[in-house]
């Protein structure tokens, strides 16, 4: 099932790395258990990256992308700014994280 | 809510998804930059990384050509984001991995082969 996020935010000059690591089965929809019936898909379909509450960057995923996803961007940001990850899967669920730049 | 691009994340083949997300007719550059491995020894995880060195990307886009539905993620980015993201893929066995960006309203791309020994999406 859905998870915890786990984000690291490092200062690399005057930009910031990010990574994001989402615990998620990403369920493609189209494996089969061991009975033969298809497993309904249940993935992550948005990933909303924010500085301060501004979003900077949004992500529209797929099936495919691996089961509990790695996410790794870089920011204009500096040491004190807030970095908030939300994401949202096809089901409506969310999830959502913020980091303080240390 | 549904994702902006779902006509381009319904497409069954790479042809379809690119027109679907208005880039059918994308140059290819080698201002794109996708790394990934040359083999996969686990098509569940397999990593890729995009970059653009074009000026005012606008978009990154990565497609699996033969997986069920190629189109696998797109990043809209503002200019307070740069042009370069890594995560983690599934393949369901060895195919062509494109990446495509949107810069300055024009698409450009660039492609690799990926070998897979072990294949991701089946059970």
């Amino acid at each position: 099932m859905a998870g915890p996020m786990r984000i690291r935010a490092q200062v690399n000059g005057d930009e910031v790395n990010v990574r994001a690591l989402m615990a998620h089965p990403m369920e493609t929809g189209f494996r089969k258990d061991s009975s033969g019936n298809p497993i309904p898909a249940h993935y992550i379909t948005e990933v909303i990256a924010s500085v301060n509450g501004k979003t900077v960057l949004t992500a529209e995923w797929s099936g495919a992308i691996s089961t509990n996803p790695y996410f790794e961007f870089d920011v204009k940001a500096k040491k004190g700014d807030k970095i908030t990850l939300k994401w949202i899967d096809n089901k409506g669920e969310s999830k959502e994280e913020t980091v303080e730049v240390k | 809510a549904a994702r902006q691009m779902e006509n381009a994340f319904q497409a069954k083949k790479l042809e379809e998804a690119l027109q679907a997300l208005g880039a059918a007719n994308a140059a290819e550059s080698g201002d794109v930059v996708l790394t990934a491995p040359d083999i996969a020894e686990n098509g569940a995880v397999v990593p890729m990384e995009i970059e653009s060195k074009l000026p005012n990307t606008e978009a990154i886009a990565l497609f699996i050509e033969k997986n069920p539905n190629p189109l696998a993620a797109v990043f809209h980015l503002t200019p307070d984001a740069l042009p370069r993201v890594k995560t983690r893929v599934k393949m369901g066995q060895s195919s062509d991995v494109v990446a495509v960006v949107k810069a300055g309203g024009k698409y450009y791309m660039t492609k690799k082969e990926v070998k897979v020994t072990l294949g991701g999406c089946g059970g």
